[in-house]
């Protein structure tokens, strides 16, 4: 870990605000590609039938 | 081969498909060398000391959110001028991921600030300018969900992303038009022979490849699945009538 001193906090937060913003960004982007997709699929199969 | 191919979805979810793994896969290279690299293995700046470590999170982010909007502004006059469906969906697959790059950039500028300025915010110009972009995201989401018919929808907020892109290029510009903020000139620019020092320019190099490359893959995921959306209420909409 480098040795921050008396900025540690300013830069700590930005790295975890980022991290954060950008892995819920990603999470929430994958849940709704795989939901909406199943979804498609179901209503797909339920028209061919 | 023309490059309006790819306004047919299927066409458009299959050639992404493809490309998908390697962006992901590069994004993630890229991400992981520039914040290593820029976070373990830089020195502190002889002024601003180890806050200059926010620079490859807070200038990638700010500079994704200008593009972000830039981008949805060529899809929204793609969908204006040619009405291709895929660049609409684009646009609005966008947004989300340009107001998150928005919120970093603010939520960075703000600790960055704080020790530097001895204040978390000031109604700067550029500081201002970026403001008003993330609330233009909001209402240009909001308006999209507030719509039902998808090419209303798509019309309305493409004219919003017209006016939008007044504030994207003045958050862009703002520090050049005027001079009494806080904020500093711009950091990056292509007229300038050195822009910064080498030992922070080269990881910060790799952390803009990584957030644009980010912002690519993200875009691509999410247009997928609008063009699926979109087509799930169409399909419903047919059984409702039957």
């Amino acid at each position: 870990m480098p040795e921050l001193g008396k900025y540690a906090f300013a830069v700590l937060s930005s790295y975890g605000v980022t991290i954060v913003l950008l892995s819920v960004i990603v999470l929430v982007s994958f849940r709704r590609a795989r939901k909406v997709r199943a979804n498609l699929e179901e209503i797909e199969n339920r028209a061919r039938d | 081969m023309s490059l309006w191919e790819y306004a047919n979805p299927v066409k458009f979810i299959r050639t992404t498909d493809k490309v998908l793994p390697w962006v992901w896969a590069l994004t993630g290279i890229c991400l992981v060398t520039g914040l290593v690299w820029g976070f373990f293995f830089t020195p502190d700046d002889f002024r601003q000391g180890s806050t200059v470590k926010i620079i490859y999170i807070h200038v990638p982010s700010a500079l994704m959110a200008i593009n972000a909007w830039l981008m949805m502004l060529v899809a929204s006059l793609i969908w204006i001028v040619r009405r291709h469906h895929v660049s609409a969906l684009a646009a609005r697959a966008a947004a989300p991921v340009g107001a998150v790059m928005t919120l970093i950039a603010l939520a960075t500028g703000a600790f960055w600030g704080q020790p530097m300025w001895g204040t978390w915010w000031a109604w700067d110009p550029r500081l201002t300018s970026f403001l008003i972009l993330f609330l233009f995201y909001l209402g240009y989401m909001a308006l999209w969900e507030a719509i039902e018919n998808d090419d209303t929808a798509a019309d309305l907020t493409s004219i919003l992303c017209l006016v939008g892109s007044v504030f994207a290029i003045l958050s862009r510009y703002a520090v050049n038009f005027w001079n009494q903020g806080l904020h500093q000139g711009a950091t990056l620019s292509l007229d300038k022979e050195e822009n910064i020092s080498d030992v922070f320019w080269f990881p910060l190099l790799f952390c803009i490849a990584g957030f644009v490359l980010l912002f690519v893959a993200l875009v691509f995921l999410r247009t997928q699945t609008e063009i699926r959306a979109r087509r799930t209420r169409a399909l419903l909409a047919r059984e409702g009538q039957a």
